[in-house]
């Protein structure tokens, strides 16, 4: 879904991809990419998610297909505004994989 | 029981070696993934929602228990345990990791498997009648010709870049169980003054413009299957649409030229290359033939068959609805269904894909099929066998007595999965199941095809459903379109839509209210939905469906 939107202080946006070698949904953060979408860094203004966007495609031998998409800022860091985007980060409703098993797992070693 | 030749064996190990070297140069960056991604398509593999996506092929499918077993092995190896049938009897992996998929190859390369040609622009797995070779109504064995189909189609140079992905499906039946008419082409074997031959379909597909196909050849001589299947591909490979992705199946190429002029171009097209056709073809033909011989049948009485029968209403109901009817005396093919309550539609773990192969290997003549609705058949099981098979089937969860019923519902991964999805399916899939198993409605409303997809891409054949959900986006909810009518065997039909849509949580309740108006109005328990439906038309469900303020 390379499907854009207007990007504004009043609609921000994440950029996310998939791990290239493993295949799961990362999202770009501070420092790379993270698999905690909390984490992601909040783009408000066009221009630096543009460039961000150009850094992410340049960086093909980490990820692939990344895009932008919106986000909402919650409590605990970006929150998804479309289904698809929430049930990327959180994973299929059929049976506890993906995202929210790591969570998970994560939780339960801290 | 078919065994892949060794020159092919070679020929799918050199192939997931190239992958695996494509693989590594992905990974330390001298191809791009635009450069990568057309490869990687070429061998099954996708970017979907969370992860990639292995698509296998199971030709026409036809699969041993070693190939089985090895399914089993990847599903637990490199996946999360378990595996989904589709509906073109082929088999998806939905988190392998990249960096695994070239093992991945190797091991179905050892049992002869591949994931050659289960995407792109090319022709995709040739699917047929799971009974094939088993049903009392067959006039010949499918088999033989999907086989010559798929030795002439994989890498076939002129095709490997068709205007659109090309399906092919032949059916060996009175009745048709390969959906024929929904196939870019679809082959019905058939006899002509003795001489055995298929009526030949075109243009069928569903889809965002979803068409049935026409016959475009009355009869067709066995041995001129390849000449004329290649001039027809040949003729759309040429005629076809490049312009526009969604114009580029031939079922537009069809409508938009009509169906004469693509006739005459085919026949024509057809003298010239079956020229070129040396007897090769035949001779592979009767090759294939004498591979899926028939296996050697048991003689022997079936009475603690009917035993059971008379002292297990389990079984009873079981052998009641998941049996189909054998050619040869004392046996029965045996549907497994991957519709438990709870169970995703088609989804098999590895060890049931295990208890499968040996159950195949002790009551089934070492055959299994996948079909094209997401269970898994036996094709030829003796009935005095069906007991033992029941017993071993139930204790691992797969002797749910539902083949044909409410419950067996067909449902693509939906936006649980699949990148392209608008919606979700498979909880659409469950809630339905769960709803009417509760009420212990299945068996009085009998037979009954539910399918489901998540998109406009239809391959959950929603149109062919007699009732048909379409899950799609409206203003970032999902809601579901219910299409009524749809038939994908009998007298084949594209459900109608019946208004608009439903929000999730109103899915089921109006699911409900749809069936309760077809017990009122069937004309007894032999009228099945889609027979009322026909005689009485939308209105009465359309009437169920929408009630009317005043009534609420």
């Amino acid at each position: 879904m390379s499907k854009s939107f207007p990007l504004s202080a009043a609609r921000p946006g994440v950029i996310t991809a998939n791990d290239l070698r493993e295949g799961h949904n990362v999202w770009m953060c501070a420092d790379g990419w993270t698999r905690d979408p909390r984490h992601a860094t909040v783009y408000d203004d066009e221009a630096i998610a543009d460039l961000a966007l150009l850094q992410a495609v340049a960086q093909s031998e980490i990820v692939v297909a990344p895009y932008l998409v919106e986000a909402k800022r919650g409590p605990d860091g970006p929150e998804p505004v479309h289904f698809r985007e929430a049930f990327r980060q959180r994973g299929p409703s059929n049976y506890f994989h993906g995202i929210q098993a790591d969570q998970q797992a994560e939780a339960s070693h801290v | 029981m078919f065994d892949i030749r060794p020159v092919e064996t070679d020929y799918v190990r050199q192939r997931a070696a190239e992958f695996r070297a494509q693989v590594a140069r992905r990974l330390d960056g001298s191809l791009t993934e635009d450069e990568f991604k057309p490869l990687r398509l070429m061998n099954g593999v996708y970017l979907q929602l969370h992860a990639y996506m292995l698509r296998v092929a199971i030709p026409y499918g036809t699969i041993s228990p070693d190939q089985m077993r090895t399914l089993a092995v990847l599903a637990e190896k490199w996946d999360k345990g378990y595996g989904h049938w589709t509906t073109r009897q082929n088999i998806q992996f939905n988190w392998p990791k990249l960096v695994d998929i070239p093992d991945m190859l190797d091991a179905l390369a050892d049992v002869g498997m591949h994931a050659i040609q289960t995407s792109g622009n090319t022709i995709r797995n040739v699917t047929t009648d799971a009974f094939a070779g088993a049903a009392f109504d067959e006039a010949a064995d499918p088999r033989p010709y999907a086989e010559l189909l798929r030795s002439w189609s994989t890498d076939h140079a002129e095709f490997q870049f068709l205007p659109r992905k090309f399906k092919i499906a032949i059916s060996g039946g009175k009745k048709d169980r390969a959906v024929i008419a929904a196939h870019d082409i679809g082959l019905r074997l058939t006899e002509q003054n003795g001489k055995t031959g298929f009526e030949v379909w075109i243009g069928g597909g569903l889809g965002r413009t979803p068409l049935l196909g026409q016959v475009v050849r009355d009869f067709l001589p066995e041995e001129d299957l390849l000449p004329y299947v290649e001039a027809i591909i040949a003729t759309y490979n040429l005629a076809g649409r490049r312009d526009n992705k969604y114009k580029a199946r031939i079922k537009i190429t069809v409508l938009e030229r009509g169906l004469d002029v693509m006739r005459a171009e085919i026949e024509e097209e057809f003298l010239a290359r079956r020229r070129d056709f040396h007897g090769a073809d035949r001779d592979a033909l009767a090759v294939f033939k004498d591979r899926f011989r028939a296996p050697s049948f048991r003689n022997a009485p079936v009475d603690g068959y009917e035993a059971e029968r008379q002292a297990n209403p389990a079984f009873r109901s079981w052998s009641d609805t998941n049996l189909h009817q054998h050619r040869v005396d004392g046996y029965a093919s045996v549907v497994v269904t991957f519709k438990a309550p709870g169970q995703t539609p088609g989804d098999a773990s590895a060890d049931q894909m295990r208890l499968l192969a040996d159950l195949a290997e002790r009551y089934g003549h070492h055959d299994l099929r996948v079909m094209h609705d997401q269970n898994v058949a036996l094709p030829h099981v003796h009935k005095s066998d069906l007991p033992a098979l029941y017993a071993a089937l139930r204790e691992a969860g797969l002797a749910t007595a539902n083949a044909g019923l409410t419950s067996d519902i067909i449902a693509c991964p939906g936006m649980d999965y699949c990148a392209l999805a608008t919606a979700r399916s498979i909880p659409i899939a469950e809630e339905i199941a769960d709803h009417f198993r509760g009420l212990g409605l299945e068996q009085e409303i009998g037979n009954l095809n539910i399918r489901i997809s998540g998109c406009i891409n239809a391959c959950g054949h929603h149109h062919l459903g007699h009732i048909g959900i379409l899950g799609l986006d409206r203003a970032g909810v999902e809601n579901y379109q219910i299409t009524l009518g749809g038939d994908a065997y009998d007298i084949p039909a594209i459900g109608e839509r019946a208004g608009a849509g439903f929000p999730a949580e109103q899915v089921v309740p109006a699911i409900d209210r749809l069936l309760r108006a077809y017990l009122e109005v069937r004309e007894d328990a032999s009228e099945r939905f889609i027979d009322a439906y026909r005689r009485l038309g939308q209105a009465p469900f359309k009437a169920a469906l929408y009630p009317v303020a005043a009534d609420a």
